[in-house]
């Protein structure tokens, strides 16, 4: 006998196609759960990892305005790290689990910032190009389809945008200085250059994820998509600024109406993936070393208030 | 306070001691902005990272408020850039308190509580003196520095009265840094001159707040107030601690390397 009764799973994927909105309290697949929670906090660790690399110049910067304005961008990707780990708890993940699995390696965060930021032009690079990247990738996720994740990410978007505009402006200032401020804005973006490209993954027919992340609406355009159109929109802006990108095969194509580029190095990519970054062990040794150092603080605020509450 | 200096004309000798105390504020207010910065990243807990780097954020601002006015009292062109980045630290005029490392987080708690427990004071007292300029910038700053003196003072009472590893490292760092302390309330030749003409609070007036603030939260965090530690001074007339100089390589490296250059 036919039912017209749509399963769990099928009236689910009938919302999403719906563009209906997946809320905390509503029934999900086991699946698309653990999909959030692996996405959203490896979002959540690389804002957090992400601190690192700008960190690392915010008491060298060259005038208390780029000082002032760096230290408060630093300061928002913490608070960008705040509002994920919530939007992940709203699926039942524990903050002190999404952090054990960092340390321990199991969860994932960006790539890019195991790259070490050498010189003050890499302040423009990983805001110009970084953040460029990162907000193409985010402003999609805007209208993931679910909400806690969602709402996160318009207020992620707003912030990131005025980062890439500061990232920018730091290499359009560098540009239009000294002869030295100019070479080391090209040998910053000499370096970044790649990185970034590999920041939306690896190539179509390698992720395996894709097609259901798509499917849950959790994603809507293709690694490869999106870097596409990472090129097409930053290969004008570095002629803009004078500068080159570092590859000899970008041409523009009239047929595809894009540009034409060439091959990202995969071996590198999967290799900083694997942990073999220059500052892979940096970087995560950074973040273990802040939360074992703090344990007695947390201990400390616990204690404390519980003696309080003991009190009445 | 001399109230008729509100409408005279402040003399030349007095304008430019106001312009090194205005200096000595801004290199304060800047050399603690850079010790809580260097905590950016690697905070005990995110939420806690946050607040240090907007206290860091706040003293930054108010550093970029007091250089901008020091600049305007000189009137010889420089600028805050100039005045933060191409000093010595032999020029530099911050108290010994605020040039001490970060330490561990308790270390980092009790310089914030002691600089904090004066600031407040002092910024309550300069947003009612005579000079409008200084006044307006306290006027701005006393409600972050209201902010900053209840997250420390409440940081001190949780170490304080939390477990016993976070009460023997508050203890140690009350012994390392109360004796900073005395000269943030010990006028230097420069204040004396000010305090004569009005333009700098009388630090005497203020202790007796100060010294119930501190007695109320150390009650609180059950640790006893320190008594007659000997005080170390010399930072407000230019002898630090061997920390300055790293400090100011570190701040200063862009400005030295490309002399000259917009950023």
């Amino acid at each position: 006998m036919e039912t017209l009764e749509l399963t769990q799973e099928e009236q689910f994927q009938a919302r999403i196609d719906a563009d209906i909105r997946i809320e905390p309290k509503d029934w999900m697949p086991d699946a698309y759960r653990k999909t959030l929670i692996r996405q959203i906090s490896q979002h959540a660790h690389s804002e957090l990892v992400g601190m690192l690399p700008e960190g690392n110049w915010i008491t060298r910067a060259p005038s208390l305005k780029r000082k002032s304005i760096l230290l408060a961008k630093v300061q928002d990707e913490a608070g960008h790290g705040l509002y994920l780990y919530s939007a992940a708890e709203t699926l039942g993940a524990s903050r002190d689990q999404m952090l054990a699995d960092l340390h321990s390696g199991k969860a994932k965060y960006s790539s890019i910032f195991n790259y070490p930021t050498l010189s003050w032009a890499d302040m423009g690079c990983v805001g110009w190009l970084v953040d460029g990247a990162a907000i193409l990738n985010q402003v999609p996720l805007c209208r993931t389809s679910y909400g806690p994740y969602a709402r996160a990410m318009v207020r992620v978007c707003k912030e990131e945008s005025f980062h890439q505009r500061q990232g920018f402006e730091i290499m359009q200032t560098l540009c239009e200085g000294a002869p030295t401020q100019k070479a080391m804005a090209q040998e910053a973006l000499n370096r970044w250059w790649w990185p970034t490209l590999m920041m939306f993954g690896p190539a179509d027919a390698d992720s395996p994820n894709t097609a259901q992340s798509m499917n849950w609406r959790i994603k809507r355009f293709t690694n490869d998509e999106l870097r596409q159109k990472f090129v097409d929109m930053m290969v004008p802006q570095a002629e803009f600024l004078g500068l080159t990108v570092p590859d000899e095969k970008v041409q523009w194509n009239d047929t595809k109406n894009g540009y034409d580029f060439g091959d990202v190095d995969w071996e590198e990519f999967w290799n900083v993936v694997k942990g073999n970054g220059l500052c892979n062990q940096e970087r995560l040794g950074a973040r273990v070393k802040a939360h074992e150092e703090g344990a007695w603080v947390r201990e400390a605020a616990m204690a404390h208030a519980e003696k309080r509450k003991a009190r009445g | 306070m001399a109230d008729s200096l509100t409408t005279a004309p402040i003399p030349t000798e007095t304008q430019t001691q106001l312009f090194h105390y205005v200096v000595q504020l801004a290199d304060t207010s800047l050399i603690l902005a850079h010790r809580l910065s260097e905590w950016c990243g690697h905070g005990p807990i995110l939420e806690q990272d946050l607040a240090l780097a907007n206290i860091a954020l706040d003293f930054l601002g108010e550093a970029r408020s007091y250089y901008q006015y020091a600049a305007e009292l000189e009137g010889q062109g420089r600028t805050e850039d100039d005045l933060a980045y191409l000093r010595s630290a032999v020029e530099y005029r911050n108290p010994l308190l605020v040039e001490q490392p970060n330490g561990d987080f308790a270390a980092t708690i009790v310089r914030q509580f002691i600089y904090d427990t004066f600031h407040y004071h002092l910024l309550q007292q300069l947003q009612a003196g005579p000079d409008t300029q200084l006044a307006a910038i306290a006027e701005k700053s006393v409600k972050e520095a209201a902010y900053h003196l209840k997250w420390s003072s409440e940081w001190v009472i949780r170490l304080g009265d939390g477990t016993e590893e976070s009460r023997r490292r508050v203890e140690q760092a009350i012994a390392g840094l109360w004796r900073y302390a005395g000269e943030l309330t010990t006028p230097n030749p420069t204040e004396k001159e000010l305090q004569a003409a009005g333009l700098v609070p009388d630090y005497t007036a203020m202790l007796p707040q100060m010294e119930a603030h501190i007695a109320r939260v150390f009650a609180e965090a059950t640790l006893p107030v320190p008594q007659g530690v000997f005080m170390q001074k010399g930072g407000k007339d230019g002898r630090h601690t061997e920390y300055l100089g790293y400090l100011l390589t570190e701040l200063q490296y862009m400005q030295r390397t490309y002399p000259g250059l917009t950023w």
